[in-house]
């Protein structure tokens, strides 16, 4: 890549565009295995169910905790009693599942048929005795991966304020033990209360947990946990810090509504994201961070054979989940070119810390600065991608196919949402699903199986 | 509200977009929230589809929400007019934005001023109808818009081909076997001497619609998609329709003599009676493996059937008349058109179910206890549960049901096809209730450190005799199992009250 205009600081475009990402709705396809006593009850179309079952192009099929809750003409003209109707389906799944919460999944349709799940859900919840949370993951305010976000800030409004004291919690073994842990872990930190926010697999919060636990710092909970039951507990004044970039809803709620001082880092995806997002929360908790420089060499010389691969490389990000900035960051610390991040949404406040961190690490990279499109519109991008030729597209499902058949290669951007691409543990796996179809092209080597599709098809 | 996990069929515009992007040159806009456009996700996963899905999302969000979204719908569809230079702009809401009520139509007709190409907003109540039945209605209204455009025109071409031909109606993208049955029914056309006119929607271009009335006759293999359109083309221009779907060795033969009464009707002479008793008993398989020892053994066997109605009837009558299995019950999801389905079955089963509840379909199995099950992909996964094998011969469709290799469900070679999987579906099963007798595939424990287990343990002659009885593939593992289960007993010798015993226990 010649760099001949190089601009010094990141640009920012807004295309405004048609371009194509999963509904905020998917968010119930990990959110239910993350927390295992809830139960999502997604409040929409057939348009809303279909993706659902398709989503992610696999049909699931086991009897999952979440449901569609299907609006049809009766109560799209509301000709039906809202309250009733919901009453009757969240009793069928009382009797059924006895979750510990129903999720109630806003919709686009719920939205424009105006139906006031907030304020019919704290009724519902008095009378069938189980906490109902309501979060508006609907197409027309969000994208993708931000339906966790608003999942997230609503159950930020139910973390406790502080510990019950007395045992009148039910005395269940489950709770007795969970309480009992909590107490052990608290009063042995010597700093504010810690809390993390961002659904990763259990795996990864451990790992996050003990990374944090090596500086000296307790990580007193996780929103969300992997019980509803065990929210973590939010006094006013606790710290609290997300693991992906795609929360500022759920930061915002938490500034706003339960005074927590946000920790503003970047995230920790690569080494160099990891390494600087401890470093920022030691920083903040008044730590001195220790042996992260050598942690994160250790790490860059693991990677080294992938590293080899993709050195010199472009690589294009159509846009998808809102992970672009991070892991364009961390593939530019790689040695990549990164052309154009494309992403769906925006925040600059939430990820300024993400923001500074391209921009820095571009300067010492000697890469040239990427060009951010929010809202990309995907026929122009598809023009810039057959001009600019890159080595590897990041890109949606429905464009991967027909970019391959054209000799592009790609990798699926959805592959990162569900990766685990977090902690210094994670940084293989970004590597394994970036590198994957550039071996894949050495293997099939001078096949001449680039092009699949005749000339004038384009 | 309906508590839904599942659904058979999807909602309206997922039918309107498999009939507008199987044509060439037809652009479909969405006017639709952001994420509703996951049919281009379906169509280049599923499908493995090479070339861009033509459909684009003109997005709905909040700004638009406060606007209107006149203005974005119109210039995404002149902006889609000259950046592909469709023949056809199709627009189509979804559920949601149905609600809007905005005036689509205006939209189109205030689009139609500046475009080059024609726009159609599809017509369908997203609310009323399913995926099926939209594309149903869909390819009926792109076919009466383009023959009454020709007809004012006066491009219409009534007078029919030379020789017999055919229009064969309804093949989609997305659709369960689709390509292969496409191929299979160009080959049987071919060899019956009559000529493929158009074939629509699949790999057309709306031109050819002006094409459809020289046509001797309509084929419909699939009954949710294209009836409509015969209808109306033998309303309009008098073709006549054959919707016998060819499905089977006898609803073949029975279609193949649905055509030759047509032409014999329009004064060409044909005997077909030949080409099909040739077919039926030396060409095809299917025949043959029904007067075979291995179909022999699946007399009177238990299987239900479900599906779409043109696949789960086809199958009902396939394994009664043709196979003498006894169906206990067949049903459809299309229950919109349930009356034609039980005229079609009833004969045939002991029950007829319809209705598009996977869980009533889940528990009339579990009741029936058949031996085999003919199903959707979400009756696959109920027979994963209960450990009832299943064919799968019906659409919702899953990447499973876009083989690379040829496999058709009509015509001939579709006769050979479902007879492996009928046969296939119940030794499975058989294999499955082997390997449950004597003791599943994982064996959790080492049984011996050694490579070979023949050293402490004595066979009897009759247990070896036993052994020998069992079938290979499972043989090493009942051979395991015994020997494991002997030696936790302290016995020496293994006799073939041992192995029986060994069964009891580790079947247990």
């Amino acid at each position: 890549m010649t760099t001949t205009t190089q601009p010094s600081q990141l640009t920012f475009d807004c295309e405004t565009g048609n371009y194509h990402t999963f509904c905020p709705i998917s968010c119930v396809a990990w959110l239910y295995q993350k927390i295992e006593d809830s139960f999502f009850l997604v409040i929409g179309t057939k348009t809303c169910g279909y993706f659902l079952q398709n989503a992610m192009g696999v049909m699931i099929f086991a009897e999952p905790r979440y449901a569609m809750a299907e609006l049809e003409e009766g109560d799209i003209s509301a000709q039906l009693n809202d309250y009733e109707e919901l009453k009757r389906l969240c009793l069928q799944i009382k009797r059924d599942r006895n979750p510990s919460v129903i999720v109630w999944i806003g919709t686009c349709t719920t939205e424009i048929i105006k139906m006031d799940l907030e304020g019919l859900a704290p009724k519902l919840e008095s009378e069938i005795g189980i906490p109902i949370v309501v979060a508006r993951a609907n197409g027309l305010d969000y994208a993708f991966t931000q339906g966790e976000d608003t999942v997230l800030a609503a159950m930020a409004q139910r973390c406790p304020e502080q510990l019950p004291t007395t045992e009148k919690a039910e005395p269940t073994l489950q709770r007795l033990l969970n309480f009992n842990k909590k107490k052990a872990h608290l009063p042995t930190s010597d700093h504010p209360p810690l809390v993390l926010f961002g659904s990763l697999p259990d795996p990864v919060v451990t790992q996050l947990t003990l990374e944090l636990q090596k500086q000296g710092i307790e990580v007193s909970g996780w929103l969300p946990a992997k019980r509803y039951t065990e929210l973590p507990v939010l006094p006013a004044g606790a710290y609290v810090c997300g693991v992906n970039p795609f929360l500022s809803r759920t930061a915002s709620t938490l500034m706003r509504r339960r005074q927590c001082k946000l920790i503003g880092a970047p995230f920790p995806i690569g080494p160099d994201g990891t390494r600087a997002w401890v470093e920022k929360i030691c920083q903040v908790l008044g730590k001195p961070a220790e042996g992260l420089a050598e942690r994160e060499a250790q790490i860059w010389l693991n990677l080294a054979p992938y590293l080899e691969l993709i050195r010199g490389k472009s690589v294009f990000f159509m846009g998808d989940n809102l992970l672009e900035i991070s892991l364009a960051r961390f593939l530019v610390r790689c040695g990549m070119t990164v052309l154009e991040i494309g992403i769906p949404y925006m925040d600059k406040r939430y990820q300024a810390a993400e923001l500074a961190l391209l921009e820095r690490t571009c300067q010492e990279m000697n890469a040239p600065l990427p060009r951010i499109v929010e809202k990309p519109d995907n026929y122009h991008q598809i023009q810039r991608i057959y001009e600019l030729q890159p080595d590897l597209v990041i890109t949606g499902m429905a464009h991967a196919n027909p970019l391959e058949a054209r000799g592009i290669t790609t990798k699926w951007s959805v592959e990162f949402t569900f990766a685990q691409i977090h902690g210094f543990g994670g940084a293989r796996d970004i590597l394994d699903l970036v590198t994957r179809p550039l071996r894949r092209n050495q293997a099939l080597g001078q096949l001449g199986w680039e092009r699949l599709v005749s000339p004038p098809q384009g | 509200m309906k508590l839904a996990y599942w659904m058979y069929a999807g909602p309206a515009h997922i039918g309107t977009l498999r009939v507008a992007s199987s044509f060439r040159r037809v652009h479909a806009i969405m006017h639709a929230p952001l994420g509703d456009d996951y049919f281009n996700v379906m169509r280049s996963m599923l499908e493995r589809e090479r070339h861009f899905t033509p459909v684009t999302a003109s997005i709905v969000d909040r700004h638009v929400l406060a606007q209107g979204s006149q203005e974005k719908v119109v210039d995404n569809i002149t902006r889609k007019d000259a950046e592909e230079h469709p023949d056809l702009i199709v627009l189509t809401p979804t559920c949601t934005s149905s609600i809007l009520q905005e005036d689509l139509q205006n939209f189109v007709e205030r689009a139609t001023e500046q475009t080059r190409c024609d726009v159609l907003l599809a017509d369908v109540n997203h609310y009323r109808v399913n995926e099926l039945q939209a594309a149903d209605r869909t390819l009926e209204q792109i076919i009466r818009f383009y023959l009454q455009k020709a007809a004012k025109k006066g491009t219409l071409i009534t007078q029919k081909t030379a020789q017999p031909s055919v229009n064969i109606l309804g093949i989609t993208t997305l659709g369960f076997h689709n390509q292969h049955d496409l191929k299979e029914l160009k080959k049987l056309m071919g060899e019956l001497g009559i000529q493929v006119n158009v074939v629509l929607p699949e790999g057309a271009t709306v031109d050819q619609i002006a094409l459809l009335p020289q046509a001797w006759f309509n084929l419909v293999p699939y009954r949710e998609i294209g009836l409509l359109a015969a209808q109306y083309l033998q309303a309009e221009f008098g073709l006549p329709m054959v919707q016998t779907t060819p499905m089977g060795v006898m609803a073949t033969a029975h279609c193949i003599r649905e055509i030759q009464q047509v032409l014999n009707a329009q004064g060409q002479a044909v005997d077909y009676e030949s080409y099909i008793d040739e077919q039926t008993r030396f060409i095809s398989q299917a025949a043959w493996f029904s007067r075979s020892i291995d179909c022999q053994n699946l007399t009177g066997k238990k299987a239900v059937v479900f599906g779409d109605n043109t696949h789960a009837a086809a199958m009902t009558q396939i394994l009664a008349r043709e196979m003498g299995i006894h169906v206990v019950w067949a049903g459809t999801y299309c229950t919109y058109d349930g009356d034609w389905f039980r005229a079609q079955v009833s004969p045939y089963c002991d029950d007829v179910i319809i209705t598009d509840d996977h869980t009533r379909i889940g528990d009339a199995i579990a009741q029936a206890e058949p031996a085999a099950i003919f199903g959707t992909q979400m009756e696959r996964h109920v027979g994963k549960r209960l450990h009832i094998p299943c064919g799968v011969i019906s659409a919702p469709v899953h990447i499973q049901n876009f083989p690379l290799g040829y496999r058709p469900f009509l015509g001939y070679e579709g006769t050979n096809q479902i007879a492996d999987l009928v046969y296939n579906s119940f030794t499975l099963g058989m294999e499955d209730h082997l390997l449950e007798i004597f003791g599943g595939h994982d064996t959790k424990e080492v049984i011996t450190k050694t490579l070979s287990a023949a050293t402490d343990l004595a066979w009897t002659p009759e247990a070896q005799k036993e052994l020998n009885k069992v079938p290979g593939f499972v043989r090493g593992k009942v051979k395991r199992n015994t020997e494991k289960f002997a030696r936790e007993q302290g016995l020496t010798t293994i006799t073939v009250e041992v192995m029986y015993a060994a069964k009891e226990a580790v079947g247990a």
